[in-house]
């Protein structure tokens, strides 16, 4: 990507990043977020919903650092500046593992199982992680 | 609106069938390929699942995949449609958009 | 690659960014900005040292784009601009001034 001169001409498509997995165990979390990170920086209308164990990803207080990897959970509260406002969280991936919104390290959107189908619905793209 | 969900993972393995077909809904159609295929053979624990999702959603098998593993001659769900890689490309073609899975 | 800073020869990639985050030294980025003919000011250092807190706190060198938002919002609408980060760093803010702040590429870069 160049520097100086932001992405122009095209579509901007609705792109939904799904998160379904633990953060640490496999590389498919930080691989997603790479992603819209650079979704983000071509202007695409990004957002990203995380269920199952992609709940995980969003966890206060994870510290990677004890096994040798990049704490990149801190990086998820940078996704505001990159203009990736929309973190939809599934109320019953939170609740089947004993966790909260208060457990989470960003604002999110919790929504309820039976409201996935419409949000995917809403994208154009849908990439699964 | 709907959605072509793709899924490779035996069920006896990962999760994945379920978690898939607790998000889909009416219009939405389900691929089994890969390691998912012997899901769609009569007779395993997951047929009821499978049976249920058939309620509201299409169900289609990717049947090399599903003959690679030995089913051929197998006899499938009543619901589940066996497609080939032609009909693979033409159910891509007829959704909105694919939801694969991984 | 190696550059040698304070008779220690540290490991750069290919395109001169620094191979381990945790050599970084404030000599690190004179001795850069010395290859590349510049004369490191304080406006300079201001946004070093903002790319390492901003690294510290994210774990992401920022892009561009953002990198320009978060240093006006920091240091003052008039450095918020690329024209004045560009006039600082004229090969491109978030290449060489990560580099020079020992950090990563910014995602999103190529």
């Amino acid at each position: 990507m160049m520097e100086d001169e932001e992405y122009q001409g095209g579509e901007v498509k609705k792109f939904l990043y799904v998160n379904r997995r633990l953060p640490h165990g496999t590389v498919y979390a930080l691989e997603s977020l790479e992603t819209v990170l650079i979704g983000a920086a071509f202007d695409q209308d990004v957002s990203m919903l995380f269920i199952d164990d992609g709940v995980y990803q969003l966890k206060k207080d994870q510290a990677p650092e004890s096994i040798e990897f990049k704490n990149f959970s801190k990086t998820y509260r940078a996704l505001e500046m990159y203009d990736v406002e929309k973190l939809f969280v599934e109320r019953e991936s939170l609740e089947e593992r004993g966790l909260s919104e208060d457990d989470l390290l960003v604002d999110v959107e919790v929504i309820a199982s039976k409201e996935v189908k419409a949000l995917i619905d809403q994208n154009d793209v849908v990439l699964s992680f | 609106m709907s959605t072509l969900n793709i899924v490779n993972k035996s069920p006896f393995e990962k999760r994945t069938l379920e978690q898939c077909l607790k998000r889909i809904g009416e219009g939405d159609s389900v691929l089994l390929i890969e390691d998912a295929t012997i899901s769609a053979v009569n007779g395993t624990a997951y047929a009821n699942l499978l049976l249920e999702a058939s309620k509201q959603s299409r169900l289609y098998v990717l049947q090399p995949d599903l003959q690679a593993r030995g089913f051929a001659e197998k006899p499938l769900l009543d619901p589940v449609e066996a497609v080939d890689y032609a009909g693979f490309v033409d159910l891509v073609v007829k959704h909105e958009r694919v939801h694969s899975w991984l | 690659m190696a550059i040698d800073v304070n008779g220690k020869s540290l490991e750069t990639d290919e395109e001169g960014y620094l191979a381990d985050l945790s050599d970084w030294e404030p000599e690190v980025a004179t001795v850069m900005a010395g290859i590349d003919d510049c004369d490191l000011t304080e406006n300079h250092w201001e946004v070093i040292n903002f790319l390492r807190e901003y690294y510290e706190e994210y774990q992401i060198a920022p892009a561009v784009r953002v990198l320009t938002k978060a240093i006006g919002k920091k240091l003052g609408k008039d450095k918020g601009s690329s024209k004045y980060l560009y006039e600082l760093y004229p090969y491109g803010p978030a290449k060489q001034a990560c580099k020079y702040a020992g950090l990563p590429k910014p995602t999103g870069c190529v």
